[in-house]
């Protein structure tokens, strides 16, 4: 496990900062709204001021609330579905990796199955024959959101752990008489840790895209407050025509500044696994400092180390 | 073509799933969703609407679940999706004079931003380190911006404030569809800005796969051996390039889904006569017969393309043809 040391890229760095802050906003964000997001107590249609800093709604609500206070109902969707698609992933697909055979063919099947029918679609099906109550339950829609996201980290995670499989260390295992429950679980999982976290980030993108637009299309339950019903509302009073951008452009920034930092960690994740991409990413102040060519040759990327990058990068800082 | 008759029988059994998935979703929701759906439409309502939600439901038909089946896909095998309670019409003909849209606009749009997005990619992992670098988070951004609101903020901006772009619609209402120039321009013409809107969204992922491939594909031999002979630079980001490209080709048919999911929205912004409006239009009015058959439709056309993507793998990877004589 010491050897998890994660690239500490500027790309990266940036990444954990921006999904650290929204983290932040999920649990403070409805105690830091200035007013009740529901309350129709204001004038309609303010253009933003120093008492509503993003106006207000055709009905008359204030937006900046509605932004704080959506931030956690789209978050905690996105983590429910997250973990449930991630959990269900590393089950199928270590299962289907490791043991091979006919579970093999079937959880293949099925993954593929799910991966090949496109997910909105399904997601929006499923999701008009739900009673409006279980619309309005962020749990149920997190888990149906999870139903159709979980195949593609599956697939994945079954490629690694294949290859996994016939290591020494495994095969070392298998000789002391290990379970097999114990080889999948201490042995071969946290060698997965990497392909996980990447799975587990893309899940969380999946959902909040998914989330999102299920509500703006006005298939969760208008009265919970998420970004996705901010556009909803915002498209059905007209808000893009009539250039009320500070209606509509805020919560769509958000999603978007999420899905960055999210991918941008997702990149750090990458160079983890594919050191020659790690390589290729260094800019060339640190390439000079650390006395690799500033083109990267042909036929040779080199690796370079982590902890060597990383002083270096401290040095090169300091100049 | 032993892949490839493994693919297909994927897809067999992938819409099997879906025609099953669509028979028993209707009749397993709980509560009596046929009472609340004539209760909503009181004083409008025609016996063969009626009917038409039984229908759906499988209510009414005094059947065992077996036999509504066989009979489902009986209908389904002669082309019945069963008929629109809202429009009133078969549901196929509805489809019928939606579907082309969609496939025109998204498979435009798909090709598009494949070729865009591998083009660049490959140049991105051939320059790799340099300040074309900086493109990368740009894209990763315009990747995590949902299509919908991509889509809202181009029609704004080029659209109805800057007047570059007609808006709304799939051709002018001034021109009369058929086979002929005027008409033909207008579409093109009307198509621009959500095509633009699609392959902005998902090149980024075409080209940031295509990046990575390139950089693993350049430590390869080969390349240094093509460079080694002296070939022009062209040739060789070609020769590492065709390499690098096989798995993009490979995910392209997994990524069609995604693509498919994300563009259907592009439509309802644009208000494109396609099937990703007629979609939500069926969700808002709660007419599942439409419903469900378009899912069926856009399932189907989705697994067609990943077949065809299969096919385009199957010719650009000659291994994937020696693996079958063997």
């Amino acid at each position: 496990m010491s050897s998890l040391r994660v690239p500490r890229s500027p790309k990266v760095l940036v990444g954990a900062g921006i999904v650290a802050f929204f983290a932040v906003l999920t649990v403070v964000g409805p105690y830091l709204a200035p007013y009740d997001p529901s309350a129709t107590t204001f004038n309609a249609n303010l253009t933003p001021s120093s008492a509503h800093w993003l106006g207000t709604t055709a009905l008359g609500q204030d937006i900046f609330s509605q932004l704080l206070v959506g931030a956690r109902a789209t978050m905690i969707v996105a983590i429910v579905a997250g973990v449930v698609a991630t959990l269900l992933s590393v089950t199928v697909g270590v299962a289907a990796g490791y043991l091979g055979g006919r579970t093999d063919d079937g959880l293949s099947l099925l993954s593929n199955v799910f991966l090949a029918i496109p997910g909105l679609p399904l997601l929006i099906v499923i999701d008009s024959y739900l009673p409006t109550g279980s619309r309005s339950n962020s749990f149920v829609i997190g888990l149906i959101i999870s139903l159709t996201g979980w195949a593609w980290g599956a697939r994945v995670l079954r490629a690694q752990t294949m290859s996994l499989r016939n290591r020494d260390f495994v095969e070392a295992a298998r000789i002391i008489g290990e379970s097999r429950v114990r080889i999948m679980l201490v042995e071969i999982a946290p060698n997965l840790l990497p392909v996980l976290a990447s799975s587990l980030l893309f899940t969380i993108l999946y959902s909040i895209g998914a989330y999102v637009t299920l509500a703006y299309v006005g298939l969760t339950s208008t009265a919970v407050w998420n970004w996705g019903t901010m556009l909803y509302w915002a498209q059905s009073n007209n808000a893009p025509l009539a250039n009320q951008w500070y209606w509509f452009v805020p919560p769509g920034v958000c999603i978007a500044l999420i899905g960055t930092g999210l991918a941008l960690m997702n990149f750090g994740i990458d160079e983890f696994i594919n050191p020659r991409l790690r390589a290729a990413g260094l800019s060339a102040k640190v390439r000079r400092a650390s006395g690799l060519p500033r083109r990267p040759r042909l036929g040779f990327t080199p690796v370079a180390r982590p902890r060597a990058v990383a002083t270096v990068t401290a040095r090169g800082d300091a100049q | 073509m032993r892949m490839l008759a493994r693919r297909l029988s994927l897809y067999v059994v992938t819409a099997w799933v879906a025609i099953t998935v669509n028979f028993l979703l209707p009749r397993m929701m709980p509560g009596n969703p046929v009472q609340q759906l004539i209760g909503k439409l009181t004083g409008q309502i025609t016996p063969q609407q009626v009917h038409a939600i039984e229908l759906a439901f499988g209510i009414g038909l005094n059947q065992g679940l077996w036999a509504q089946y066989t009979g489902y896909l009986h209908q389904l095998l002669l082309g019945n999706l069963g008929v629109s309670i809202t429009l009133s019409s078969p549901v196929s003909s509805v489809l019928a004079s939606a579907v082309p849209w969609t496939v025109g606009l998204i498979g435009v749009s798909t090709i598009l931003s494949f070729v865009l997005g591998t083009l660049s990619g490959a140049l991105l992992g051939w320059f790799r380190g340099s300040r074309l670098d900086s493109v990368i988070p740009v894209a990763t951004f315009f990747q995590a911006v949902p299509y919908f609101f991509l889509g809202t903020v181009m029609l704004l901006i080029f659209g109805s404030s800057l007047h570059w772009f007609p808006v709304l619609g799939a051709y002018s209402p001034s021109v009369t569809p058929g086979w002929h120039w005027a008409f033909l321009a207008s579409l093109v013409r009307y198509g621009e800005l959500p095509v633009i809107t699609i392959v902005l969204s998902s090149v980024a992922g075409w080209m940031l796969g295509m990046r990575n491939m390139m950089i693993t594909m350049i430590a390869e031999d080969f390349v240094l051996m093509a460079v080694a002979k002296g070939l022009p630079r062209r040739k060789v980001i070609a020769h590492a390039a065709r390499n690098a490209v096989l798995p993009s080709v490979a995910n392209l048919s997994l990524a069609i889904g995604l693509v498919v999911s994300g563009a259907l929205l592009v439509e309802l912004v644009f208000n494109y006569p396609g099937v990703g409006n007629l979609l939500l239009q069926a969700v808002l009015n709660e007419d599942y017969p439409l419903i469900q058959g378009i899912f069926l439709v856009i399932t189907l056309t989705v697994l067609a393309a990943n077949l065809l993507a299969d096919v385009l793998y199957f010719v650009l990877d000659p291994r994937t043809r020696t693996e079958a004589a063997l």
